[in-house]
């Protein structure tokens, strides 16, 4: 029981040196790569916080997802025009920074050694939240954020979208309505489609299952959805679907139909239990689930939008 | 030292280092990165207090962790779309450096 | 009975590791890309193989013992995908 410590200690020394490298490497891809790896040993500290619905979150979208758009960004942008080198900036600044950094990090440090004791907590209302959103939801944090907090979730998934549209109107004006450009290269690889033939349908099933279970265990919409993503990424990525038009009907109805269902429910609250975004209790869990599903469809849409970029001008239009 | 107070200071030394890095870089993309690098810190410090609030029978606070899936989601929608911005400007402007000495040069300095 | 179950486990998770830590040590000296590629992609999925093969006896049930092998195949998958695209990247970029 005492060999711990040690792999708390090592863990840390582990994190904040991968950090590091990533922010002193020449190179800009294997910044990147330092990024990715580094999600991954966060949700390792995830886990040792006791926080697996977070360190699920951290690996599918922390550090998976964000590391499929920061590759595809390097690649577009050295593909674009050659990168300036960079230029170092003098020593003295250098060192004025790292006293900034070493300040503000210090004042925050010193804040955490200094939390108050007995900490406070949320917990007591939480559990109160859980046990009127009815019938055993078993995952706290589902409760949290879709019956205790579920305002701010319905605003998140707004912001998903918003990102989306902002996303699609850096675009220009005369590509409005075509598809984004490819992720990959427009020639299908053997072991690509290898991958997205078999990989695909199990991670879908596993996507779906992380979903559903989110209600008890850890797991949830957002990182049931984020597995879809992907695996609508790796069938994209593998020519064997075309990313869609943006002016595609299916795909604006997909992106909108997350919030939507959850605004129309917690209108319908209101009406049926007496106040804006509550449920009636003894059909709780059926919305809190039907509303969970129509987020994972819009998760699933968005995504991937936000991955492949604006529109961009075919050459056979 | 507790586990929780060694989250506690990675937390803070991320905010640091990515602090450092958001300052010193004049490529938009590392810019980004170390962004990102603070926002971790930052739910990191999010988790400890979500560790120390366990109470009611769980072994956690949940209010915190939910504000973290949901900030982990947004981290990422904002850096997508500050890729797209960033993409954009890169495009328009054939410069890609966020450097204000290089903007000031007239169509030359360091960039091709 | 049960020791001879933790036994088990124990070697087969020190086994894991030490193929994990000789495919890096082959990351580390070896000379080319194509070589380190080789050497990271079989060692680390034969080392997760006998991670996941010594933590079998500890699971909690059937369907937990399940997943830990789902887990392996899909890595294995994936890694073996992954090796393929990147030694062809790496040709491509040598013509």
């Amino acid at each position: 029981m005492s060999i711990l410590p040690y792999i708390d200690i090592g863990l840390a020394l582990l994190v904040v040196g991968i950090a590091g490298t990533t922010i002193a490497a020449r190179d800009q891809f294997a910044a990147v790569v330092g990024y990715v790896a580094y999600g991954l040993l966060l949700a390792f500290v995830w886990i040792r916080l006791y926080a697996p619905d977070v360190a699920l979150t951290e690996a599918a979208v922390g550090s998976g997802v964000t590391g499929v758009l920061l590759i595809t960004a390097g690649k577009r942008l050295g593909a674009l025009k050659n990168p300036a080198p960079e230029a170092q900036p003098p020593l003295t600044l250098k060192l004025l920074i790292g006293v900034l950094a070493v300040l503000v990090a210090g004042a925050l440090g010193a804040a955490i050694l200094l939390l108050p004791d007995p900490p406070p907590s949320l917990a007591p209302e939480a559990a109160a939240a859980a046990d009127s959103a009815g019938a055993g939801l078993g995952n706290p944090i589902t409760a949290v954020l879709m019956s205790y907090r579920s305002f701010d979730t319905m605003l998140e998934k707004l912001v998903l979208i918003l990102a989306v549209v902002g996303v699609w109107s850096v675009g220009a004006d005369k590509a409005w309505g075509s598809a984004p450009a490819e992720l990959r290269q427009p020639k299908a690889t053997a072991p690509m489609v290898f991958l997205a033939q078999m990989l695909a349908p199990v991670g879908m099933l596993i996507g779906i299952h992380i979903f559903w279970t989110g209600a008890n265990a850890p797991g949830g919409a957002f990182q049931g959805g984020a597995l879809l993503a992907a695996m609508w990424m790796v069938i994209m990525m593998a020519q064997l679907a075309k990313l869609p038009r943006i002016d595609a009907q299916w795909l604006r109805v997909a992106l909108v139909s997350g919030p939507a269902v959850f605004l129309i429910f917690g209108l319908a609250g209101e009406v049926t239990a007496g106040s804006f975004f509550a449920y009636p209790h003894s059909l709780a869990k059926p919305i809190i689930l039907f509303i969970e599903a129509f987020m994972v469809l819009s998760i699933t849409a968005a995504l991937p939008m936000l991955v492949a970029g604006p529109p961009s001008e075919r050459p056979d239009r | 030292m507790t586990p929780l107070m060694l989250a506690g200071l990675v937390g803070a030394s991320l905010v640091g280092l990515g602090l450092y890095g958001l300052i010193l870089h004049p490529h938009p993309l590392r810019k980004l990165l170390a962004f990102n690098l603070i926002g971790n810190g930052v739910f990191l410090v999010f988790g400890i207090v979500a560790r120390r609030g366990a109470a009611a029978g769980f072994r956690f606070d949940p209010v915190p962790q939910a504000m973290i899936i949901t900030g982990i989601v947004v981290a990422f929608a904002a850096s997508a779309l500050a890729v797209a911005i960033i993409l954009r400007l890169s495009a328009e402007s054939g410069r890609v450096t966020l450097d204000p000495e290089a903007w000031t040069k007239p169509n030359g300095g360091d960039a091709t | 009975m049960i020791t001879l179950l933790n036994v088990f486990s124990i070697t087969a998770i020190s086994a894991g590791a030490f193929f994990f830590f000789a495919g890096t040590v082959g990351l580390l000296r070896f000379p080319d890309s194509l070589s380190r590629l080789h050497a990271l992609t079989k060692a680390d999925t034969l080392g997760l193989g006998l991670v996941a093969l010594g933590l079998l006896p500890r699971a909690d049930s059937a369907l937990s013992a399940l997943k830990l092998i789902v887990i392996w195949a899909l890595v294995l998958l994936s890694a073996a995908s992954t090796a393929q695209l990147i030694g062809r990247a790496l040709r491509q970029s040598r013509r």
